[in-house]
């Protein structure tokens, strides 16, 4: 089981800034933060539902719906670009069966655009869960996609 | 006898390339055949085409091995690695290695060689020595030696890190903080990552010396939340700093004071701008504020504030320890000391090249790079991020110093070079750069908001081919607006992309010579 909502608050209520530890924390514990949790937090760190709502939605990482449960980062930066990025999000969108930013219907996988990894020197870049994959090529892909459950 | 030390990296670039199943088939076979080894998981060295390179301690020195997959580990030992014995996949000795020997390694000097989480390592390779010179220096003094260095921002704006620790020192305040930049957002780098993975105590020193001079006791590290592996080891570093005296209530056992927490960023490009930040490190959106107040005068949480990008904190230490005179006369003109310059892209050995100002694109590109890895030739090379210039190949022998580049409008920026073979299709690349400026912008400013959207638009218009010539004119207004009507760099060069790649590749888009000169 997850920490509860309210001891997460709990901890980060009387940090400094403690709002985005906490966003990350809630995200760790659930995987996203449900537009029902944008109340106890706001009652939590004495901000208004807005606020908290304008924080979670400006930043491309915090997430508001549930995840696949793999999730599937491809990077899209200029380094991977120049090793055919764009070809390789083709193929993947195309072997998932989504595009960029969709969750499969049957909960499996999510893509994710990514913008750099900081892996530039061997692009192009990928990330499956919390594995790194660098010099992706057309061959290695089967492998890389490994974890994703095939579809039924 | 005593276990022979085997070195398997355990930098994000090198477990992209397999390095921990690397590490888990050496252990298995070693056991398999009784021998015995002491494995070190070092950071990386920055050859980062050898990743995962493997290296053994011998009598000689570290012989290195790469890249080595788990298939190889078998023919390896049978060759007698861990002898240094000879082998395809062997280069050598480590330090021999020309990429490695023809750099200058002052900041980056223990990277690869040592456990990023062994004080004891860091101390046997000069750790510490410029923060113990420091705690006997006053701050007037620290405040000298940092200027005479010359040492300029290396996040970006390249301004000077003396002057602004000065204002902060200069004052009186309940609470002041250094916050280290590591957002590192930058397409083409990873100089920050390595540093934060690979010898995170460096950073610890750099932002404790200019805590003390500016009289700081709380310090933050914004790292981006695409790199996990970093905000683990730097999490790590700080307490096992802590433990040792280092960081804490008593700095080396002095009256200084510094708190030093790790701080996850979310995904958000702009902020890696230092004030957008400081409003992400409050807990809010990440919009840029408008300067003044300085943040050196009025920045996290309204106080007195120093923020430095990594390197920068991270070239402090050197500069403390060998001098400032040292550091000083490395490079040229105005740009003193050196950069980590990151190979990206198409490029056959891409890696981490650290030197001394002034050596020139061509010899980064051919000399250590090795071309592409494509074996095609090189078309264009953005220099300085995703808000650098397209660099053509008739500017490759201009000096890599922040004011030769600026002279022909291109910007060093962080270090980041990535380079692109003759496929490139320039007109998509400056297409790419509104794009991101569309997706990325903090939404402050109308040009920079609105106008990277049209400019998407209008580039697809120019590939479209109706009124070109009209198009072209259109979009040049577009990016002179951007520029003058953008509170930070993400609008106001954004430009700079997309209209180098505009004046150096008019046929990528439909564009002929004359043409160009009518537009
Ligand atoms: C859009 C934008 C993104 C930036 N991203 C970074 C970054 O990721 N890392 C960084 O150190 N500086 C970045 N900067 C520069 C910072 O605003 C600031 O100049 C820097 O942190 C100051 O540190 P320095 O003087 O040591 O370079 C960025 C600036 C802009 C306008
Ligand atoms: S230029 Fe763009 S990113 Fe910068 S403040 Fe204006 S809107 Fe925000
Ligand atoms: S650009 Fe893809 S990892 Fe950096």
């Amino acid at each position: 089981m997850p920490e509860p909502l309210d001891t997460l608050i709990q901890q980060h209520r009387n940090e400094a800034g403690g709002l985005m530890p906490l966003l990350h924390a809630v995200q760790a514990a659930y995987g996203f933060v449900a537009p029902e949790m944008v109340e106890p937090i706001a009652k939590g760190f004495n901000l208004s539902r807005a606020e908290v709502h304008g924080v979670i939605s400006y930043y491309h990482h915090f997430r508001t719906t549930p995840p696949g449960r793999t999730v599937v980062q491809v990077c899209r930066a200029e380094a991977c670009k120049a090793c055919g990025s764009d070809g390789l999000m083709a193929e993947v969108e195309q072997r998932l069966g989504i595009k960029a930013h969709e969750t499969r219907a049957d909960g499996a996988v999510s893509l994710e655009p990514v913008y750099c990894l900081g892996l530039c020197a061997q692009s192009p870049a990928m990330q499956v869960n919390d594995r790194l994959f660098a010099r992706v090529t057309p061959e290695r892909l089967p492998a890389v996609l490994s974890a994703v459950e095939v579809a039924a | 006898m005593s276990a022979v030390k085997v070195f398997v990296p355990c930098d994000s670039a090198a477990l992209a390339a397999g390095a921990n199943e690397v590490a888990a088939a050496l252990l298995n076979e070693c056991a398999r055949r009784g021998l015995a080894i002491d494995l070190v998981r070092n950071g990386s060295r920055g050859l980062f085409w050898l990743e995962p390179l493997v290296e053994v301690g011998t009598a000689l020195g570290r012989v290195a091995y790469g890249p080595v997959t788990p298939e190889d580990v078998v023919s390896l030992l049978d060759a007698g690695l861990l002898d240094g014995g000879e082998h395809a996949l062997r280069h050598g000795i480590t330090e021999q290695i020309p990429f490695l020997a023809l750099q200058e390694r002052l900041t980056f000097r223990r990277m690869g060689i040592t456990d990023p989480l062994s004080l004891a390592d860091y101390e046997a390779h000069d750790g510490w020595q410029g923060l113990k010179r420091a705690v006997g220096m006053g701050s007037a003094d620290l405040l000298h030696e940092v200027t005479h260095s010359g040492l300029r921002g290396r996040g970006g704006a390249a301004f000077p890190a003396g002057i602004k620790w000065k204002t902060v020192a200069g004052l009186q305040a309940a609470q002041k903080y250094v916050v280290c930049n590591a957002d590192e957002g930058d397409s083409g780098t990873y100089s920050d990552r390595m540093t934060l993975e690979g010898d995170p105590f460096m950073l610890i020193e750099g932002m404790a010396i200019a805590a003390m001079t500016v009289g700081a006791t709380e310090g933050y590290i914004y790292i981006r939340s695409e790199y996990p592996h970093a905000v683990a080891t730097m999490t790590r570093a700080i307490a096992l700093a802590t433990e040792a005296g280092f960081l804490g209530d008593r700095v080396l056992g002095s009256e200084h004071i510094f708190h030093l927490h790790v701080r996850k960023a979310a995904g958000s490009y702009v902020c890696g701008e230092e004030t957008a930040m400081l409003e992400s490190l409050e807990g809010k959106r990440g919009i840029v504020r408008a300067k003044p107040p300085l943040p050196a005068i009025e920045g996290l949480f309204g106080l007195p504030t120093v923020i430095n990008n990594v390197i920068t904190f991270a070239s402090v230490p050197v500069i403390l320890a060998r001098g400032a005179q040292f550091y000083r006369d490395y490079g040229m003109g105005r740009s003193h000391g050196t950069l980590p310059f990151q190979l990206a892209g198409n490029v056959k050995q891409g890696g981490l090249v650290e030197k001394a100002f002034g050596l020139t694109l061509r010899e980064l590109l051919y000399g250590f790079g090795g071309g592409t890895r494509s074996g095609r030739p090189i078309k264009a090379v953005q220099v300085g991020g995703p808000l650098g210039a397209y660099v053509p190949e008739s500017q490759w022998d201009v000096p890599l110093d922040y004011e030769a580049y600026a002279a022909i409008g291109a910007v060093l920026g962080h270090g980041g070079i990535v380079v692109h073979d003759d496929t490139a299709d320039m007109a998509g690349l400056a297409r790419y750069a509104m794009e991101f400026c569309a997706i990325e912008s903090c939404g402050k400013c109308t040009p920079c908001r609105i106008g990277s959207t049209r400019g998407v638009e209008v580039i697809d218009r120019i590939a479209g081919g109706a009124n070109r010539e009209q198009q072209v004119i259109l979009l040049r207004d577009l990016c002179e607006t951007m520029v003058g009507g953008s509170l930070c760099a993400m609008g106001s060069m954004t430009p700079l992309p997309v209209l180098s790649a505009l004046d150096h590749y008019p046929e990528d888009f439909g564009l002929t010579a004359a043409d160009h000169q009518a537009a």
